[in-house]
């Protein structure tokens, strides 16, 4: 008898190897405490440093979007803008954060908690889907924030603003998957961390936060446009959460979106999510080497 | 020394006690970036080793190290520096590749080293929190063992600080008082008792034998010999990078020393 057999028969499994995907997925699941108590700490210890502590939750977005408006809204004037443009822009600066903070975070969750890593054994999954749960919960305020904009600049509620917690849902499942892709590949090549700043600075001009995607390049004027940039951003995930969420919280024309977009956007979720959890899994026993 | 002796028959295996880790002939080979040795007079003369700047270089860590450890053991691992101890327990950790050979393991075990903090800009409490819940136990269980936790480690002061303002012993405490709840696994202790104070190294050393009595299986490197007498039930000596002997600690520590002071 060989030792592999040998060891198959005493109940003993090989190091290095992985569980099965289920009954990886199921330890991920019960250690959903480990995810959320991990987004928690790591907030308020964030905070803790600052002498204005947990009011940077408030201050930082807020800061944000003053910084954009003067920008765009003051030093920049263009005739690609759609009415309610600073509401625009804040919903798109807003929700591009979130994008922007949690795919960074995820990227370096690994190669961040090495020490952790090293030391105790846990389903490395956990740690790219708490630093998106951190990003998120951290998301939450600057929602309220914006509410209350939309309020005081004369929006009256709507029930539809409701569509917000959906599509939200479906943005943070959308950017786990994305953190879970991204926190393999910098696992194994960690140059992309250096690189995230500047895909991200790349969405950020392109995705339309401070311009209509479709005033700046639909047809108009009898000039015909430019189509294929149209058809780009309808599959673009970023450009389909930014529209699914400024129409559901802003009135008029400009606002109405293609109901295909909530098709294309839970495509996006799922299939990124259910990839990136596969894709994770195949590299376990790699985390944290020292090779 | 004597790595060219064969190696010493290991121990009869215990009929009653079911095996926890198998290391079945592991090679460990590490491929590193080399900066290139300072170059010697010769190589300045001769042209065709001028220049040479980053290279690989292949280094032999383990080479065929096998042995079996059981339930109830405590195992000792000597050797001198570089001799392949952590790459070892690294190994049967997963966190280094055996590059030949396999390691078989009952359950992924909790490694110990010197070093840095679980998460440094986090409480003591906060560690002990999340180290738990990684682990696998749930809120309750952690609660129920949390002031046993602290009252080990001795840090009552100290567990509300960040941990980035705890001293290295103060880190090597906490991390082996959370490591050691567990006490039906494996456990890992790469030289982190060597920083801790004489107090805190009996403690650890006693729940180290605990953890024995209660079937679980712990590993300890150390330079302490007198650790490895006080703990342990059977010690391995490691010489770059064989298995020299396995048996009992009395008589492994006696020839190592022996081999040392010649």
């Amino acid at each position: 008898m060989t030792t592999a057999e040998d060891a198959a028969r005493l109940g003993l499994h090989k190091v290095g190897g992985r569980p099965p995907l289920r009954d990886y997925v199921a330890d991920v699941w019960r250690r959903r405490t480990f995810i959320y108590s991990m987004a928690r700490f790591k907030i308020e210890s964030e905070n803790q440093q600052n002498s204005l502590g947990m009011l940077w939750v408030i201050l930082k977005p807020l800061l944000n979007a003053l910084v954009y408006g003067l920008i765009f809204g003051l030093l920049l004037p263009s005739n690609t803008r759609p009415p309610h443009f600073v509401e625009f822009l804040l919903i798109g600066v807003f929700v591009f954060e979130f994008f922007a903070q949690s795919w960074t975070a995820g990227g370096k969750s690994i190669t961040n908690n090495a020490s952790l890593v090293q030391s105790l054994a846990f389903p490395r999954m956990v740690l790219p889907l708490a630093a998106v749960t951190q990003r998120f919960l951290q998301f939450l305020p600057t929602v309220g924030i914006m509410l209350v904009f939309l309020l005081a600049s004369g929006n009256r509620p709507q029930l539809h603003w409701l569509l917000i917690i959906p599509i939200f849902a479906l943005y943070f499942v959308f950017s786990c998957g994305l953190a879970l892709v991204t926190a393999r590949l910098a696992a194994h090549w960690r140059d992309l961390n250096n690189f995230l700043p500047f895909l991200t600075r790349f969405f950020f001009y392109t995705t339309g936060i401070f311009f209509s995607v479709e005033e700046r390049f639909g047809a108009r004027d009898g000039h015909k446009g430019h189509p294929t940039i149209i058809k780009i951003s309808d599959f673009q995930p970023i450009h389909e959460f930014l529209s699914l969420a400024r129409s559901a919280l802003l009135a008029g024309d400009s606002y109405t979106i293609d109901e295909r977009y909530w098709l294309f956007a839970g495509t996006w979720s799922i299939g990124l999510f259910v990839f990136g959890v596969w894709f994770f899994w195949r590299a376990e026993e790699r985390y944290g080497r020292v090779d | 020394m004597s790595t060219d002796q064969t190696p010493v028959q290991a121990p009869q295996p215990p009929k009653d006690r079911k095996p926890v880790v198998i290391v079945d002939d592991v090679h460990v080979e590490y491929k590193v970036f080399a900066t290139g040795k300072r170059p010697t007079a010769a190589d300045r003369r001769s042209k065709v080793l001028r220049g040479r700047g980053k290279q690989m270089r292949t280094v032999h860590a383990l080479k065929g190290v096998s042995f079996t450890a059981y339930e109830q053991d405590s195992i000792g691992v000597i050797g001198t520096n570089g001799s392949g101890k952590s790459t070892l327990m690294r190994a049967i950790v997963g966190l280094t590749p055996a590059s030949r050979g396999a390691i078989y393991a009952s359950s992924r075990p909790s490694l110990l080293g010197v070093g840095a903090a679980l998460m440094k800009d986090l409480s003591g409490e906060r560690n002990i929190i999340l180290g738990g819940l990684a682990m696998g136990f749930s809120m309750d269980e952690i609660e129920a063992s949390f002031d046993d936790i602290v009252a080990f480690s001795g840090l009552e002061k100290f567990i509300d600080l960040p941990m980035r303002a705890y001293s290295s012993g103060m880190t090597a405490r906490l991390k082996f008082a959370l490591a050691s709840v567990q006490t039906h696994d494996i456990l890992i202790v790469d030289e982190a008792l060597a920083v801790g104070d004489r107090k805190f190294r009996a403690r650890s050393e006693a729940r180290i034998r605990e953890i024995r009595d209660n079937a679980g299986t712990v590993f300890l490197v150390s330079h302490s010999m007198q650790s490895i007498l006080d703990t342990c039930s059977r010690v391995i000596w490691l010489d770059q990078g064989t298995l020299v002997m396995d048996g009992d600690p009395e008589e492994v520590i006696d020839a190592y020393n022996e081999a040392q002071d010649k």
